[in-house]
């Protein structure tokens, strides 16, 4: 195959730099010393990490997010492990139906789920309580661990499962013991993705947070609407740091590049 | 296998999938039919929602000019940021796919990571680097000599399709990724044995093989750009809405229920019509590629 000449060279250099520069221009801002927007051009300071701690609102959104991410992913999980299972291995009368079911959240606006759990949970009188929240965030990170369990499920080595069973294990100590650790890998990814998904969420989440459960990109985004100053950058480079921390483990334990693949797939 | 075994087997699927079908019968499909006979119910100022079945909402949408500038609005901001992502996506796929590996993986995973970061800090990004006349982006432009005056970014279409094209970038460089990863390099040698240029090569040979690629990604882009929420609302501000915001005002400033599901009704339902007609019709034209 021929190789990239300078004009391509010189075209991707600038699509990265341009890919890059918002989120690197946050991290930087987020260092200035002054007291307004500015690139940190005096030396850097950690005086906006540390004006964080003055603003409980935005501490505790981010337990609400770390909370709400971890325990809706696990909850989706519970849900998404045997549905998979079924999927991978039977083929039955309405499996593409359900398998499009499952997956339609990702087609679905946020907007409207949003306003469709609002009204739900409303009449519910659930309306801005955290058991709305896990509810609502459970469907819309079911199909990314629904799709990392079921890549695992179904390349998954089914005459080891036949020699336990001729040993004589079945029903819970067959999943416990040898479907569950074969299949963990994608797993522990489909929870990892299912968490950054939850953990990202604006959208759905802004119509359904009220004082109180509000998460940290609903905090930032009501906050970006009044002002913006760097205060809000600190706390995006944290948000930068943990998805990417997040995105560090998906690599070490799947690979990113499938779980990446993957995600694009579903947009269709 | 006994017939007990056999109609075990045929129930396993559904007692597996059981739970995962109830939550979405309950918790998806519900809400979804609530919100679509909302859109049908009366509101006022006083009254609030009345549980009746009326057009009211519908014919206001149907005729007040306002909602069809701001559909075509979001439909325009859909559409350009499409043609951007897929005029500069494409290309850089291509570039991407003739990297050696090393390099391959590592510009890979600095164009997708985004994808993962949250999209309220890739905005404000967006909302530094404009930053009124003297922002960043502006100096730039304006030493490099690409433009004279400064161009107004922040509360303009112009920004919000920059920056929406930023965020749904990722989806474009993937979607064209894997058409890439499908195509037989050998046809390329070949052509230039055959004496074909490169444009020849890239016009005869490379694009007709990575068009579906570039349909099926303008497709997640153009989808996920008209009900962008989070992009429109911080560089468009108060006053430039689209659908989603336009939405967001209705449910939790003007407390217009009704109105604001119809809205998201319409929104849903046009998408609906537009993903399934244009895969319909992508997919008749390509359908030796797909087989």
């Amino acid at each position: 195959m021929r190789r990239n000449g300078p004009l391509a060279l010189i075209f991707h250099a600038i699509f990265v730099i341009v890919m890059v520069a918002p989120i690197l221009v946050v991290c930087l801002v987020a260092f200035t010393p002054e007291g307004f927007l500015s690139l940190p051009t005096n030396g850097f300071s950690l005086r906006w990490f540390r004006t964080i701690a003055n603003y409980p609102e935005f501490i505790h959104a981010f337990w609400v997010s770390l909370g709400l991410g971890a325990l809706s992913s696990l909850v989706a999980l519970l849900f998404a492990v045997p549905a998979a299972l079924a999927i991978a291995r039977y083929r039955f009368r309405g499996r593409d139906a359900l398998a499009a079911l499952f997956l339609s959240p990702l087609m679905i606006p946020h907007v409207v789920l949003g306003i469709a759990f609002l009204r739900f949970f409303t009449s519910a009188g659930l309306g801005g309580s955290f058991a709305a929240l896990i509810i609502a965030h459970v469907i819309i990170v079911f199909p990314f661990a629904l799709r990392l369990t079921l890549a695992a499920a179904t390349g998954m080595d089914r005459t080891v499962e036949m020699a336990a069973v001729s040993l004589g294990a079945n029903g819970w100590t067959l999943f416990r013991r040898v479907t569950l650790p074969l299949i963990l890998p994608g797993v522990i990814s489909g929870w990892a993705l299912a968490f950054i998904q939850s953990f990202d969420d604006l959208t759905m989440t802004v119509f359904l947070a009220a004082p109180g459960t509000e998460t940290l990109p609903v905090r930032m985004f009501l906050y970006i609407q009044d002002n913006i100053d760097p205060l809000v950058t600190s706390v995006s480079a944290c948000v930068i740091a943990i998805t990417m921390t997040a995105l560090i483990l998906l690599d070490r334990f799947y690979g990113l590049d499938r779980v990446l693949a993957g995600k694009g797939d579903t947009g269709r | 296998m006994s017939a007990a075994a056999e109609e075990r087997d045929a129930r396993a699927p559904w007692a597996l999938t059981a739970p995962a079908l109830m939550l979405f019968v309950g918790v998806l499909l519900i809400p979804l039919a609530m919100t679509v006979m909302l859109s049908f119910h009366d509101w006022g100022q006083y009254k609030g929602i009345e549980p009746v079945f009326i057009l009211k909402n519908w014919h206001e949408i149907a005729t007040d000019p306002y909602y069809a500038e701001m559909f075509w609005r979001t439909f325009r901001i859909a559409i350009l940021t499409t043609l951007l992502t897929a005029l500069l996506g494409a290309p850089e796929a291509y570039i991407l796919n003739r990297m050696s590996g090393r390099w391959k993986s590592f510009f890979l995973l600095i164009i997708l990571g985004p994808l993962l970061i949250s999209v309220v800090a890739r905005t404000l990004g967006w909302a530094l680097l404009f930053g009124g006349n003297n922002g960043l982006v502006n100096k730039l432009l304006m030493s490099a000599g690409l433009i004279r005056s400064p161009i107004p970014f922040m509360f303009t279409e112009t920004g919000m399709v920059v920056a929406l094209a930023h965020v749904m970038m990722p989806f474009m460089v993937l979607s064209v990724w894997a058409a890439l990863q499908r195509l037989d390099p050998q046809i390329e040698n070949a052509a230039m044995s055959l004496g074909a240029g490169p444009a020849t090569i890239i016009r005869r040979i490379i694009m007709p093989q990575i068009m579906p690629g570039v349909l099926s990604g303008a497709i997640i882009v153009f989808s996920l750009s008209a009900s962008a929420f989070a992009t429109p609302a911080i560089i468009g501000g108060r006053r430039l809405k689209v659908a989603a915001t336009l939405a967001y005002d209705e449910f939790l400033n003007t407390l217009n229920w009704p109105l604001g599901a119809a809205v998201a009704t319409l929104l849903l339902v046009a998408l609906v019509f537009i993903v399934v007609g244009s895969n319909a019709l992508i997919e008749r034209r390509y359908a030796e590629v797909f087989r």
